[in-house]
């Protein structure tokens, strides 16, 4: 046990009414050989017990980072969490020790990815793996834990379930293997799970059987969900409230079909207009100029001022706080109406 | 007067041979035409044959069956010197252009080195076309100088169609070119295809998974499942109602943000099935909400369901109409 487990990790409030989680002012670097590089800057949202939070932004925002540091499953060093803290039921997550994160990870927090395969053991059965994730987080073995072992399967809409159990993650398909995934994280009933794109490698017609899934899993078991992608349509169609990141922050946030309906921050806005739809005329497209930049390049200010309409000096010199209406929070200077 | 004939896929099949003994078939019987100066979007999920359709196209690969004929000249019929001359005809632009550029060349040779197969111009015109290659796709000054690894992954997809571009093609064929880029940076290339399509008169053969990519850039849109085209259609009337189970299903499969998130979505049951071993009859059949005895059994002809100058084919028996009852 390391000393950071004997320290008291009761640095939250109770969580009587409050958040199931609440990232707060949470702060990744990485070491470089040009010194340390923020990844992630000053991010906070919180997520209630059984709420669905979409976390939307385009590659090197730092959704994935936010996600995997929440668990601890990036590698200390080289990064750390630099600042802030990750509250989840009693504990902080930023400060507990290696033990007591292991236990959560797959027991009270699941975890999905986007691509399954590099999850799953390629050398065990499903019904191998499956039994795996049971022994490790409950109590239950023998005969009880194999008649567990179905029941999943078909909870995740696996058909054929004892047929399935003795095959390898090679025979499914991406669909069937994302499933199993699904029922691994969900095998110890938590109550958040993390899905980190999890239908970003799949076909069309099978990523709305997977969102379905989890949708139903949510509503049968009340647990909460952070749901990350870059893909706007996803959070339109799953998510009850959602965070946009730019360049490592928090850029705006609020209920998702008020917020899509009425963006304030320009990037989302550019955002939103830049996709190509299915309705309404088809012109040119509202391309967004230039390119994010890199961690590294960050300005002191606004990430985004350098792309945005209404960028000016203020926004380039100061970053803009997160602030607004309760359900309804921006940064930036100059927020649309 | 319009060129409807500039690309005519003939009833092209490709089989390959697997270890094992196993044949895939991974496109049945293909037949489509492309006028020239418009853009036919192929839509369809993994295995649905449409990147073995985009190389058969080319002649990349072979067809076990049937043939491509394009601008009048039948490919399969060409000596190798004659097909390596049209090559500079037809040119091909891939989902990864960081697969597609070699990382040991800087930009000005990978520019440069189509026209130096080809022989054409001296050293100093051919540096003059990569400047002015880079100028056209929006790439900085200085690229030529600089490695494919400097750039971002949208300015590498432009260098990819500077080189697809530099010995003036008439055809292009893009397989998913805008499929690993942010929205952001997809907006950006799919403005720069139209706007070059339109200064250059090209011809399109554009391959996307993503529906609302194909509708914002094709004329007409073909549907590919399991190796066969089961729906070719104007954009418009595509859209606006969609005639195959399949095609339908893949609509609705769309999530889109703002005004239409309340619509409800019903996704089809079960994965597309593996091109190594089909169902019987029609290929969609054990998937399809509307599936009927007789699709078990048999696979549904091609039918025209269109007006009059304006076809719409679809591979159906819900559109089989009361002639093909037989």
């Amino acid at each position: 046990m390391s000393s950071t487990d004997l320290a008291p990790a009761h640095h939250a409030a109770p969580s009587a009414g409050g958040p199931l989680l609440a990232v707060e002012g949470l702060s990744v670097e990485v070491a470089t050989s040009r010194g340390p590089v923020r990844l992630v800057e000053d991010v906070s949202f919180a997520i209630g017990a059984g709420e669905v939070l979409g976390l939307v932004g385009e590659s090197g925002c730092g959704k994935s980072v936010t996600a995997m540091s929440i668990l601890r499953l990036l590698p200390e060093p080289p990064t750390r969490i630099a600042a802030g803290h990750i509250r989840f039921e009693r504990d902080d997550l930023a400060r507990l020790g290696r033990s007591r994160l292991r236990a959560l990870r797959g027991g009270r927090i699941g975890m999905i990815f986007q691509e399954p395969m590099t999850s799953l053991n390629p050398t065990y059965s499903i019904g191998w793996q499956l039994s795996e994730a049971l022994r490790l987080h409950t109590d239950l073995r023998g005969a009880a834990l194999r008649t567990r072992l179905p029941a999943l399967l078909r909870q995740v809409g696996i058909g054929a379930a004892e047929r399935r159990l003795a095959q390898f993650p090679h025979e499914l398909s991406g669909g069937l293997r994302q499933r199993v995934m699904i029922a691994m994280a969900i095998a110890c009933a938590p109550r958040l799970l993390i899905a980190d794109e999890p239908t970003t490698a799949l076909d069309v017609t099978v990523q709305l059987q997977v969102l379905e899934l989890l949708a139903r899993l949510r509503r049968e078991t009340g647990m909460a969900m952070l749901l990350i992608t870059h893909d706007l349509g996803v959070i339109a169609g799953y998510a009850d409230r959602v965070a946009v990141m730019y360049a490592g922050r928090v850029v705006e946030t609020g209920a998702t079909a008020a917020l899509f309906a009425a963006p304030r921050h320009p990037y989302t806005q550019a955002l939103l207009a830049a996709r190509p739809k299915l309705h309404g005329p088809r012109g040119q497209l509202a391309a967004i100029p230039g390119t994010v930049p890199p961690p590294h390049a960050r300005p002191p200010g606004c990430p985004f001022a350098a792309r945005c309409p209404r960028g000016d000096r203020q926004c380039t010199e100061v970053m803009p706080p997160l602030a607004g209406e309760p359900a309804h929070h921006v940064a930036c200077w100059h927020p649309l109406a | 007067m319009i060129d409807r004939d500039f690309v005519v896929v003939d009833d092209v099949s490709k089989a390959f041979r697997l270890r094992g003994g196993g044949v895939l078939h991974a496109v049945r019987g293909v037949s489509l035409r492309v006028a020239r100066g418009e853009t036919l979007g192929v839509v369809g999920e993994s295995g649905c044959g449409k990147s073995t359709l985009a190389r058969l196209i080319l002649h990349l690969i072979t067809p076990s069956a049937g043939q491509v004929v394009l601008d009048g000249e039948h490919l399969g019929r060409l000596t190798p010197a004659a097909l390596r001359r049209k090559r500079r005809h037809m040119q091909m632009i891939f989902q990864d252009p960081q697969a597609a550029l070699d990382p040991r060349m800087r930009v000005g040779d990978l520019l440069a080195e189509p026209l130096l197969v080809h022989r054409i111009g001296t050293a100093a015109e051919r540096a003059r076309r990569v400047a002015e290659l880079c100028d056209l796709v929006g790439l900085p000054d200085d690229a030529a100088a600089r490695w494919p690894h400097e750039f971002s992954g949208g300015q590498r997809q432009r260098i990819s169609i500077a080189r697809a571009l530099a010995l003036g093609p008439s055809l292009v064929v893009a397989d998913e070119p805008v499929s690993a880029l942010d929205v952001s940076v997809q907006a950006q290339i799919l403005n720069l295809l139209a706007d070059l399509r339109q200064r250059f008169d090209l011809t399109y053969v554009f391959i996307s998974h993503d529906l609302a990519v194909i509708r914002h850039i094709s004329d007409r849109v073909a549907v590919m499942y399991l190796g066969e085209l089961v729906e070719l259609a104007d954009v418009d009337r595509f859209f606006a109602g969609p005639a195959h189970p399949y095609a339908r299903a893949l609509l609705s499969a769309v999530l889109e943000p703002g005004a239409h998130a309340d619509e409800s979505h019903r996704p089809v049951a079960g994965d597309p099935p593996s091109p190594e071993s089909p169902p019987s009859g029609c290929f969609f059949h054990p998937r399809c909400p509307a599936a009927m005895e007789r699709c078990r059994g048999t696979a549904p002809p091609p039918r025209d369901i269109g007006t009059p100058g304006a076809p719409h084919l679809v591979r159906c028996w819900l559109h089989a109409g009361p002639d093909a009852a037989r």
